[in-house]
């Protein structure tokens, strides 16, 4: 029995900000459902002392030094932007203040 | 000159060097094929011919002066539409992206035009890179040369499609699960994924960031050494680089003999599961590899049993972070929803309608897998599954120098065939997924068709990190023994495109 | 805004006891930003100092900076933190438009700093010892100028515009555990912990540590938890308090909101809340809810930070003066008393006066100008001082005009507000306008000659011992002489007269 209810999957698309019509709420519940049953099985093979890997190929100080590189012109910048004003990005009205 | 197409890269880079050919001549001649056959197989989501023809030019024009040239110049070559290119649209095979022109180069491009390749076109991809079959392209399928019903493979089943139909010589792909092999595999060419790092990946449209790796496609193992060796090295944009070079893949590929190779067969990835002709082809050239002297070892790796679980965890997560930063504001597709949508409404409505329904899938899953309460269980628990396959690897190479199993379980399969069950299209991936996971390196080379089908088969080799070169060594070798008794190459016995064209548009058209 | 409603300070404290937690956002003074070689600076056209990675292209890659990992660790050693052998950066994931890539690269679990303390001293002089949880490294984002609204702010506003030019900026955060015990010195001991942390990171020059630039940030918690109970209050976060003012203000301002709520046997609800200078109150921003789950994982596109020991004891070795003895030695070159220092320090006057005495000033003179005139001047402004348009540098130089006897204190006070209009140097100023006290005797003479003409009776009367007949003149000349004469030369001069005749 799943944990994946249509519920959660409103959260999650919500906190991934997609839209989901409740034909794909109803799909992609069912659909993850089957794929989070199959993927809970590692729980079980990884024992408390495992480490885990995020690296695969173990790295450390990687560093830049701190001297300014030539920037995109204020054109190049907002060259994709799909609405621009006054060198700047323009967007819709935020709700919420941050 | 048709047959120019068909030349092997290597053999085109010394007709290019000799003078026998000239760069803007090949690159036409690439132009004209691709113009005739593209708007079938759907290799390219962008030809670039202008942009080509002047590289190809200045090319000419610097040899006939003399001047001193980089190894490949003059060699026209593919991209995968996930990297970055300033002189053409890069859409990483969503909608999203449509006709987005990035305001830089990504590294490997960027080598490739100081190597003064010209650089054909974009290749198609399985959106974001998101799949084994290129059928999930925003932009329509591309098609398997040797049957055009059937999928070239994923995600880079257009630079995949596009040397085995002899639209490019060699190309650039990327690979995060398999997705340079497994094409490779099913179109019956060569791809490489690299140790993670040796190529850069500043400028790759990022799908999983720990597990995804640029690299060559080739119809011969030579080719892509010798693309491997122009594309790799270290890069101060990439924190992931390796600092180190790996020395040179061509000279590793001109070796000839194997004995006393110690080549480990991996339990897990054979026999069961597996399709007949595919196996059957595997085991002979495991015969093959004996009799040329190398010492065939079994190993166990039993967390591989976890491994496309882990996989399937770790991508999505990624992915979904990676994704997030497709929200209209700085660049790509915006939709605004009637009345006063604030931002939020904004960014809801152009993912909705930007993203195809795989991508929007593994964001899903991967934002749960990332959510606090589920990480322990799943992205946590995942990223130790990788500790368990290193370590799996690492135990297996101390009795074998390579390992190897078929590329894939199967042939390619039609359009349409795996596309009710995500599970049954995660498992194209069982044995490619593992060297991901662990950062080594991966090559798929062809073997032979299989018997049922009489579609292309493939071997995957794996190597420690760090070790390509006992990739291109093994596989030359490999290569060599098989054209020898074949008495031909692999792409000799390709159908001819014309008439499977021909045959396609007719039914097309029923 | 509806007005809240405010328990008495002191029967607050009387029937709560208080837990403050503070969030320092410090901006670093580095050439470039955090994960790219963009730079770092202020004021420049929108965009222009912006690449693929800080506006978050697709396929772009963070690259650490390393000056900024030292900074971090200098910041820590000098709170007293342990460095983390080994530290990775994490992705917090929400979506805002200021926000270029949707997450920000931040360090979550493996902060590079942790465990330190400071002891910070208040005006009253006690002292308290602030437990530091951590001290990471993060961005900062773009700037959002909301149009169309009243008030420039977010609500009404019709669409809103972004600047990426401080987007990847490198911050260090820093996070003090639970403080508790304070009382009703909280307010005050989180203003003076802030400004630790400024004269910290100024000495370390690790940032400019301007608060008006938001060089430094501060997130105020506050929390209530009747006496003798161990479990913590719910709190609030009161979030980019500008000023070292605002700060105390803010405290005191929550401790008596919650008070009246919690006393009425309400309940205070978990959220953020925005400080208000022109109304001296907090409001409501967004309650905290599970959207706020940032889904924090390490940053798989950079590996791990592993200072090595020779590092870490050479940026130790590198550390500038701790606070407290830097006060000391200050006190004691400019022999002020404590009192003086005291408040010197509560103003906030230290680097100022510092200043002014290296460009030449007396100590003394330096105080009194700074805590005198200008600090008034200041508050009358509603400014921080250090907003005020002069510098050390010109006070300086206006003590040594006084001091050489060019003008006299009220003419200096004349210039200074000619100064603060931007009209230059003091200097400067008192040549164009023509300032000088007049010390030519001549012209004062000819000037009480003339005062004398309609006050006869004056001489008479100073030479009868009634000496208060000499200020009419001598304020008939000063008027005249539109207070530019020395008022004592004119009643030398004065005197003399009418003893010589």
């Amino acid at each position: 029995m799943s944990e994946i209810t249509p519920d959660l999957v409103r959260h999650l698309a919500g906190l991934a900000r997609i839209d989901v019509t409740n034909d794909e709420v109803e799909r992609f519940t069912q659909q993850l459902g089957l794929i989070v049953d199959s993927v809970a099985t590692i729980k079980a093979a990884v024992s408390g002392d495992v480490p885990a890997t995020s690296h695969p190929i173990p790295m450390a100080n990687v560093f830049r030094e701190d001297v300014v590189q030539p920037s995109l012109t204020q054109e190049q910048a907002l060259s994709g932007a799909a609405d621009s004003s006054d060198g700047r990005f323009r967007v819709a009205a935020i709700l919420d203040e941050e | 000159m048709t047959n120019l197409t068909r030349k092997n890269a290597s053999e085109l880079v010394a007709m290019l060097q000799s003078g026998e050919v000239t760069s803007v001549a090949l690159t036409q001649a690439f132009l004209d094929r691709i113009a005739k056959y593209n708007p079938v197989v759907n290799s390219y989501l962008h030809v670039s011919a202008e942009s080509a023809l002047a590289t190809a030019a200045e090319v000419d024009a610097k040899r006939a002066a003399g001047e001193k040239l980089p190894a490949l110049a003059g060699l026209p070559i593919a991209v995968k539409d996930n990297l970055t290119t300033t002189d053409a649209p890069t859409t990483s095979g969503s909608k999203i992206l449509e006709g987005w022109v990035p305001q830089y180069d990504s590294t490997v491009v960027a080598k490739l035009r100081a190597e003064m390749m010209p650089i054909l076109g974009k290749t198609n991809l399985d959106e974001f890179a998101m799949g084994s079959s290129t059928e999930y392209s925003a932009y329509g399928p591309s098609r398997n040369p040797w049957d055009l019903d059937r999928i070239p493979g994923g995600s880079g089943g257009g630079s995949s499609s596009a040397v085995a139909a002899f639209l490019a010589p060699i190309a650039i792909g990327s690979d995060t699960g398999g997705s340079i092999r497994f094409p490779a595999s099913v179109t019956g060419t060569v791809g490489i994924k690299p140790t993670y790092g040796a190529v850069s990946r500043y400028g790759l449209i990022a799908l999983a960031s720990s597990l995804d790796q640029v690299g060559p496609v080739s119809r011969n193992v030579l080719d892509s050494a010798l693309l491997q060796d122009v594309i790799a090295g270290h890069d101060a944009h990439d924190s992931t680089s390796l600092p180190e070079g790996l020395g040179s893949m061509t000279e590793a590929a001109k070796r000839s003999d194997v004995k006393g190779l110690r080549v480990g067969v991996i339990k897990q990835l054979s026999g069961a599961g597996f399709q007949a002709g595919v196996q059957k082809r595997f085991d002979e050239s495991i015969a093959a590899l004996k009799a040329a002297g190398a010492e065939i070892v079994e190993v166990d790796c039993p967390s591989f049993e976890y491994a496309i679980a882990a996989y399937y965890l770790i991508l999505p997560a990624e992915a979904s972070s990676n994704l997030a930063k497709f929200d209209s504001v700085r660049f790509g597709m915006r939709v605004t929803p009637d009345g006063n949508p604030t931002i939020e409404r904004v960014m809801a409505a152009t993912r909705e309608a930007g993203f195809g329904p795989e991508v929007k899938r593994r964001i899903i899953l991967g934002t749960y897998a990332l959510s606090s309460g589920a990480y322990d269980n799943f992205y946590g628990a995942a990223q130790k599954v990788r500790t368990l396959i290193q370590r799996d690897f690492a135990k297996a190479f101390e009795v074998a120098d390579v390992l190897v199993s078929p590329t894939a379980p199967t042939t390619a399969f039609k359009f349409g065939e795996k596309n009710d069950d995500p599970l049954a299209m995660y498992l194209n991936d069982i044995a490619t997924i593992p060297a991901n996971l662990a950062g080594i390196p991966g090559i798929s080379l062809p073997i032979g068709l299989a018997e049922e089908d009489n579609l292309p088969v493939g071997i995957q080799f794996l190597a420690p990190a760090r070790e390509d070169a006992r990739l291109y060594h093994v596989g030359a070798v490999l290569e060599g023994i098989l054209e020898a008794q074949w008495g031909k190459t692999m792409m000799d016995d390709a159908p001819d495109l014309d008439s499977l064209v021909g045959a396609f548009a007719a039914s097309e058209g029923k | 805004m509806a007005k809240a409603e405010l328990m008495d300070y002191e029967k607050a404290l009387e029937q709560f006891e208080v837990v403050i937690g503070l969030e320092v956002h410090v901006e670093l003074n580095t050439n470039t930003k955090m994960f790219c070689g963009c730079a770092n600076s202020f004021g420049d056209e929108p965009n222009t100092n912006v690449c693929p990675i800080c506006i978050g292209l697709p396929g772009s890659l963070p690259a650490v900076n390393k000056r900024a990992v030292e900074s971090s660790i200098s910041i820590g050693l000098a709170l007293g933190c342990s460095i983390a052998p080994t530290g990775r950066f994490s992705r917090k994931q929400y979506f805002y438009p200021d926000l270029a890539k949707n997450f920000q690269t931040s360090q979550y679990d493996e902060p590079i700093a942790f465990e330190g303390s400071i002891d910070i001293e208040v005006p009253s002089g006690n002292s308290y010892t602030v437990d530091i949880e951590r001290a990471h490294m993060e961005e900062d984002a773009g700037k959002l100028t909301h149009v169309g609204g009243s008030t420039g702010r977010i609500h009404g506003a019709e669409y809103s515009l972004v600047d990426y030019n401080r987007a990847g900026v490198p911050l260090v955060e820093i996070v003090t555990k639970p403080i508790i015990g304070a009382g009703s010195e909280a307010p005050e001991l989180a203003a003076a912990y802030v400004r630790s942390i400024r004269e910290i990171v100024k000495a370390l020059n690790v940032s400019d540590a301007r608060m008006e630039r938001g060089n430094v940030r501060c997130d105020a918690n506050v929390s209530l938890r009747p006496h003798g109970q161990a479990k913590l209050g719910t709190r609030t976060e009161t979030k980019n308090v500008n000023s070292l003012r605002s700060i105390e203000r803010a405290v005191r301002f929550e401790i008596q909101r919650q008070a009246a709520i919690l006393a009425k046997g309400g309940t205070i609800t978990q959220e953020t809340r925005h400080w208000h200078e022109d109304k001296g109150a907090t409001s409501a921003g967004r309650p905290k809810s599970d959207a706020d789950d940032y889904r924090y994982f390490p940053e798989p596109d950079l590996v791990p930070v592993q200072p090595s020991q020779e590092l870490i004891e050479a940026l130790r070795a590198a550390l500038p003066e701790k606070p407290a003895e830097r006060r000391k030695r200050l006190q004691a070159e400019w022999a002020f008393q404590d009192l003086e220092f005291r408040d010197v320090v509560n103003a906030g006057l230290l680097d100022q006066i510092e200043e002014t005495v290296a460009a030449g000033a007396k100590p003394q003179a330096a105080r009194k100008w700074w805590t005198g005139e200008l600090a008034r001047l200041a508050n009358a402004d509603e400014k921080d001082i250090s907003e005020l348009a002069i510098t050390p540098a010109d006070v300086a130089e206006l003590a040594g005009l006084i001091d050489a006897g060019k003008i006299n204190d009220r003419l200096a006070r004349e210039v200074v507000t000619y100064v603060l209009a931007g009209e230059g140097s003091p200097a400067a100023v008192v040549a164009a306008r023509g300032l000088e006290v007049v010390s030519d005797d001549g012209a004062l003479i000819a000037a009480i000659d003339a005062a004398l003409a309609s006050q006869p009776d004056v001489l008479d009367a100073i030479r009868e011992g009634r000496m208060q007949a000499a200020g009419a003149v001598i304020g008939a000349v000063m008027k005249a002489m539109q207070g530019s004469a020395d008022a004592a030369r004119v009643r030398e001069l004065l005197i003399a007269k009418a003893n010589w005749q």
